[in-house]
């Protein structure tokens, strides 16, 4: 099965590549937006059928590996 | 003193490293590999600058998960001293030796230029060289600098006497919290710190201000 993890700046925590973009929006002249905040998508194919299997799985690299949860956030879809 | 670098794919200042842990020392260290799975017995080990495995991920994220860290982590937790320059400050932090991250430069800039540190703690074998207050020229070059970490966090090390240097007023090249260019665990056996203190002893241009630092170590552990 497919896993698809989102992880993302936590709030709070400085994001100056999401400042430098919405600079850029705003100068192309997109109005209004007011704040963006980049992050990263990591997509999984797993051999694992098991939904409940996968997902304990997924989360273990992600707090091993994938997020840094002193700054990061993630989400885990599972497909 | 009997050091040993620890070499990833991806790091470049393993050289300048052993030159100056040789000055100081007299010895050449161990360079170690981050495949291997055991250490040799050593008083300091070294993870040096450089952009392991090309940074991908986080900086220091892939490194940190090398075949080599637990033992390294094990070592330190037996007390062997422990520097992370740079990169190798971001494998510690990664690794949880050392508490918080190191962030994009807050001005999206690679950093390369001198800066002025500050010696906020001397009472260390890598600080004992300096004077607490010492004003130090010395060297950055990198991309992701930007110490942080939660309030809670910063106090603590603050109480603790846990900072080892700080930016000099003005001299914030990435917008680190507090100014912080170098931390201290809880034992004061590893220090990490972005500035590279080994460009500076000495052996050519740049002046010689990191040379306390080897000195200080090489004292304290030969």
């Amino acid at each position: 099965m497919k896993a698809r993890v989102h992880v993302t700046l936590k709030t709070g925590v400085l994001d100056p590549q999401g400042k430098a973009i919405q600079h850029a929006l705003v100068n192309m002249g997109f109005a209004g937006v007011n704040e963006v905040r980049q992050g990263k998508v990591i997509e999984l194919e797993l051999a694992e059928t098991d939904p409940t299997k996968a997902k304990a799985a997924v989360d273990a690299m992600c707090t091993r590996l994938l997020a840094n949860t002193v700054i990061e956030n993630y989400r885990i879809e599972l497909a | 003193m009997k050091a040993g670098i620890v070499v990833f794919p991806g790091s470049n200042r393993e050289g300048d490293m052993a030159r100056a842990l040789e000055q100081a020392s007299g010895k050449k260290p161990t360079m170690l590999w981050h495949a291997d799975t055991e250490l040799p017995d050593l008083d300091l080990i070294v993870l040096p600058g450089g952009f392991s495995h090309g940074d991908y991920l986080r900086c220091g994220a892939m490194a940190a998960r090398s075949p080599i860290m637990p033992e390294v982590i094990k070592a330190a937790e037996r007390g062997v001293r422990v520097l992370g320059v740079c990169n190798g400050f971001q494998i510690l932090t990664e690794t949880g030796l050392l508490p918080g991250a190191l962030m994009r430069n807050s001005n999206l800039k690679f950093a390369c230029r001198f800066v002025k540190l500050k010696v906020e703690n001397n009472a260390t074998p890598f600080t004992q060289g300096y004077n607490k207050g010492d004003v130090i020229q010395v060297v950055v070059a990198h991309g992701d600098g930007n110490y942080f970490a939660d309030e809670a966090t910063l106090d603590r090390l603050e109480q603790d006497d846990r900072i080892a240097f700080r930016y000099a007023e003005g001299t914030n090249p990435n917008g680190a919290i507090r100014d912080i260019a170098g931390i201290f665990n809880e034992r004061k056996t590893v220090l990490g710190l972005m500035p590279h203190l080994e460009n500076v002893v000495g052996l050519a241009a740049g002046g010689d201000d990191g040379k306390p630092m080897f000195d200080g170590l090489v004292k304290a552990l030969a």
